[in-house]
């Protein structure tokens, strides 16, 4: 049998040593930042989201925690003092829908694949992590694709950039299951030569899809629940053959793992809707859910949220009924409605988007905001600990020049437990360093390829995990470098070409990264 | 009866006959005729050319700007409309788009944005832009008065080749009955594709990534670049044998033919590269060629700033609201190229790259100003400045008087995500701003209570 650590080790191994060579400022970026116990924030305008707006208030952090919101706090003596005068703070932004910090998005081989889960494939050295930082984001929904009725496990994590993979995950947070709907799990934009068309290729197909996974998952359920009974007055009981595919449906059965899933005509919606009470489990959020406003008072019925995009559209068939009033028509239904990404690009702007249902529907800024921050936190069971500034919630907060709800804001400071992960005038005092120490590698490995002449040869092919270094002689220009510092890593030069192509739906990053797939919509 | 009766019965008759003729919808319409003359009133006039008028008026008279100032006289019969409170600019443009070429990305019946093989020179956008296409109205209602129809541009659809030679590119008014009523210029540019050395490719035949040696994609690259030097050259040649032959004596070739503006450089190439290698190549190529060029996306246009400004080559930039090309580049890489461009002379406009966001270009020129760009320059990215560009500007991108009446009068800064425009202007028409969107909102907003 192969041994996959075997291999594991070198490749790593190799990863390790190429950073070190090609990134090794980013590495010393990426170290959490120091976490001083109490931090005053003063000055502020305070965009509470759930009990309006402070003017030049103060929000005192301890141990990451807030604990003091309010228009004058005396600063403690120990206290670390941010002056924000001039500023607005608003509550660090969660992203119901990414996809960033994953090593691969779609396990599209099959119909149902419950069995994968992103936990297991984080990647925390993601630059999109701190790009979407940058924008204000605190924490996202990790989701699995949508290539399939059924999708892998997900998690919510906080963007602790610098942190190990370990450190992301949200603590306590409840763990999801990504369903599709629709197009893509039809496979109707898609074909890849030689293949055959996979099952479901209809809507109809998707519905007995989910309904067949159930059922079998309420037999698996009763095999263990029967084994369980019994087990306690019997022995010498053999346990059921655990099923990982199951495990995860029959979690969601018993309400501790959420549905999230993907969609986009109203009739796909009232289906799932229809499986869910057939099955008894509740779905948690409709994502994309681009006809919603089509079915709001049903989805407000069954108590679903609703996690949408501002203003994209005619993409494909399924979106081309898709406006920008889908946000604010959902609310004004009683829907809990988010605006997400789906896209790291997207993610960097979030606030913007929220505001568009200003404008389109009538919200009012309190309600624009909460699209953002406190609805997403409802939607993914956090909202105890995120999403508004409260007394004792996580110290998760975004600190923007002017007010977030406008095109012309920018973030200065993003702070997760309290640790200030991002902050926009550090990032600019250190490019000038950075800027130098990639010379100077750069100018390095040119003199040490100079030194070897003789191993100058056409570089066919390099077996994985050799280190391709006679190629760096012909690399003459330094664009050209940049783009080759890391081969286990997407050339963005391929995207380069390609105009404005927010991820999802051409070609996401993410999924670039693992997959020969091109055009997978998430 | 008497003869006044017998007029009158007739003139009833005239009438009934009348009423039957215009209950038909399209000939309702064909009777309408509207006013030719406005006046815009106590509006807050930004002609971005000179300075501000506070309390203007701009009057509008068949089609063109009449007058623009303030307490100008009203002409006898012009529609008056008081915009007190409100705001003038010149309506916006989009000056790269697939306009009317796509409706539905994923649905490739319904695009026409791309021609199959690599050189399509005598391809013209304006044969194929739909007039009734859905995304001209929801333009529209975003403050777009005017966009350029570009083929082989990419856009969600795009995961193909766009060929090298892409065709003509078509200035159109986003409103109009018929392609002849929408054009303003149908042919604006020349798309061409600057090959790209490329390592790492995607193999649509076999669906898997291609990876080759730097000297191999560096010998295809030169390849290509022999191939467009070529047609070109040859375009050259059939342009002399015009100038010096008669018809007769040489085969018509439509692509050559197509071609001979650019080599006469009367048509702008309009050149879609990113990488600052392919850049500067290619502003090198044109110069050597004594091509008029204009550079398209440019998201490492700063490398080459001052090469940019010394041969004159104009950009139309990328969305900012795309990530850095490198994961080694500051966050903001995009977001502030903007600000170094203008700051160090290089001209440049701001256009979406693909309608179905196209309402996201007031955002993206904000965008620009958050992160340093001086706002007036904003402002004249996404109107005087594409104008320009594309040699336009006698016509429409300022308020003045002569000029095309393409205009907007708005809630405040058009720019700002939560800005309404209250009255749209193009070719001097009150414009609908009904669309799509609008329409389905206004439609499920009054779906009664579900049981």
């Amino acid at each position: 049998m192969l041994n996959a650590d075997g291999l594991r080790t070198p490749l790593l191994y190799f990863v390790c040593v190429l950073r070190l060579v090609y990134f090794p400022h980013s590495a010393s970026a990426a170290n959490p930042p120091d976490a001083p116990a109490v931090i005053l924030i003063r000055n502020a305008t305070i965009l509470t989201v759930s009990h309006g707006t402070i003017e030049h208030g103060s929000i005192l952090i301890k141990d990451g925690k807030i604990a003091e919101v309010g228009a004058s706090i005396n600063a403690p003596k120990d206290a670390q003092v941010i002056d924000a005068a001039g500023q607005f703070v608003m509550p660090g932004i969660i992203d119901c829908h990414s996809h960033i910090a994953a090593e691969s998005v779609n396990e599209g081989s099959v119909s149902v694949s419950s069995m994968v889960n992103m936990a297991e494939i984080l990647n925390p050295d993601d630059i999109d992590i701190y790009r979407d930082l940058a924008g204000g984001v605190a924490a996202a929904n990790i989701l699995h694709g949508s290539a399939n009725s059924i999708g892998g496990q997900t998690l919510v994590i906080k963007l602790r950039w610098g942190q190990p993979a370990a450190k992301l995950p949200f603590e306590g947070a409840i763990p999801g299951i990504k369903f599709a709907l629709g197009e893509n799990p039809k496979r109707s934009n898609f074909s890849v030569p030689g293949q055959p068309k996979r099952y479901p290729a209809t809507r109809m197909g998707v519905e007995e899809t989910i309904r067949g996974a159930f059922s079998e998952a309420r037999d698996y359920k009763k095999t263990w629940d029967d084994y369980n009974k019994r087990a306690a007055g019997e022995k010498n009981l053999i346990p059921p053959r655990r099923d990982l595919r199951l495990e995860p449906l029959v979690e969601v059965l018993e309400g501790k793992r959420y549905v999230h899933s993907h969609c986009y005509r109203e009739d796909e919606i009232l289906m799932l809707l229809r499986v869910a009470k057939e099955f008894g489990f509740r779905v948690r959020t409709f994502q994309h859910v681009l006809e919603g406003y089509k079915v709001a008072d049903e989805l407000a019925a069954a108590g679903v949220g609703a996690s949408t995009f501002s203003d994209w559209w005619a993409y494909k068939v399924e979106a081309y009924d898709a406006i920008p009033y889908n946000a604010a028509l959902m609310t004004r239904r009683g829907v809990v409605v988010s605006i997400n990404s789906d896209d790291a690009e997207e993610a960097t702007h979030l606030n913007q988007e929220a505001a568009k249902s200003m404008k389109f529907g009538g919200l009012s800024n309190d309600e624009a905001l909460k699209l953002v921050t406190l609805n997403p936190a409802i939607q993914l069971g956090i909202d105890k600990r995120a999403g508004s500034i409260d007394v004792g919630k996580d110290a998760d907060l975004a600190i923007y020049n002017r007010d977030p709800l406008s095109a012309y804001a920018v973030v200065q400071k993003t702070l997760i437990d309290g640790r200030v992960y991002f902050d926009r005038q550090r990032d600019i005092a250190e490019r000038s360093e950075r800027e130098k120490e990639k010379k100077a590698l750069i100018d390095k490995l040119k003199k040490s390829a100079e030194k070897k002449p003789e191993e100058k040869k056409p570089d066919a092919t390099v077996p994985i995990g050799q280190k391709p270094a006679e190629k760096k002689p012909e690399e003459k220009k330094p664009e050209e470098k940049s783009r080759k510092k890391n081969p286990n890593r997407p050339q963005r030069a391929a995207s380069a070409r390609r105009p404005f192509c927010p991820g999802v739906r051409c070609e996401p990053r993410a999924n670039s990264r693992s997959s020969p797939l091109p055009p997978l919509l998430h | 009866m008497s003869r006044a009766q017998i007029r009158d019965r007739l003139l009833c008759l005239l009438y009934f006959i009348n009423f039957l003729y215009l209950l038909n919808p399209a000939n309702a319409v064909a009777q309408i005729q509207p006013p030719t003359t406005y006046a815009l009133t106590h509006a807050k006039i930004f002609t971005l050319a000179g300075s501000t008028i506070e309390d203007g008026t701009l009057i509008i008279r068949d089609g063109k700007i009449a007058a623009v100032g303030a307490g100008l006289d009203i002409p006898s019969g012009a529609q008056v409309i008081d915009a007190k409170g409100l705001q003038v600019y010149p309506g916006l443009f989009d000056s790269i788009t697939q306009m009317g070429l796509r409706e539905i990305g994923a649905v490739s019946a319904t695009v026409d944005s791309a021609e199959s093989g690599g050189y399509n020179p005598d391809v013209v956008a304006a044969t194929a832009v739909s007039p009734s296409s859905e995304h001209i109205p929801v333009t529209r209602a975003a403050s777009i008065t005017e966009v350029l129809a570009v083929p082989a541009s990419g856009g969600m659809d795009s995961f193909g080749s766009q060929g090298v030679i892409g065709g003509q590119a078509a200035a159109i008014h986003l409103s109009g009955w018929t392609i002849d009523e929408m054009l303003i210029k149908k042919s604006a540019a020349m798309v061409l594709n600057w090959p790209e050395i490329e390592t790492q490719t995607f193999d649509f035949a076999t669906f898997s990534r291609k990876e080759k040696p730097y000297s191999e994609a560096k010998q295809e690259y030169e390849k290509q670049v022999t191939e467009i030097t070529d047609w070109l050259e040859r375009a050259r040649h059939y342009a002399q044998a015009m100038e010096k032959g008669s018809a007769a004596k040489y085969d018509r070739d439509l692509k050559l033919e197509a071609l001979v503006p650019v080599v006469r450089g009367e048509l702008p190439l309009l050149v879609f590269a990113d990488r600052s290698r392919e850049i500067r190549n290619v502003v090198e190529f044109c110069d050597k060629q004594r091509l008029r060029m204009i550079l398209a996306g440019g998201s490492e246009a700063y490398k080459l700033k001052d090469l940019l400004r010394s041969k004159g080559v104009p950009v139309i930039l990328r969305p900012m609201l795309t990530l850095p090309l490198d994961e080694d580049d500051p966050y903001d890489r995009l977001l502030s190229q903007p600000a170094e461009l203008a700051a160090a002379g290089v001209k440049f406009a701001f256009a979406s790259f693909d309608n179905s966001f196209a309402r996201r270009l007031g955002q993206n020129a904000a965008n620009a100003v958050a992160y340093g760009l001086p706002y007036e320059e904003a402002l004249k990215a996404v109107t005087l400045y594409p104008a320009r560009i594309f040699g336009l500007d006698g016509q429409i991108g300022t308020l003045e008087q002569g000029k095309l009446a393409n205009l907007i009068v708005t809630n405040g800064d058009p720019l700002e995500l939560t800005t309404d425009v209250k009255y749209l202007f193009i070719k001097g028409q009150l414009t609908s701003m009904d669309n799509r969107h609008l329409r389905l909102y206004e439609k499920y907003s009054k779906r009664p209570k579900a049981q």
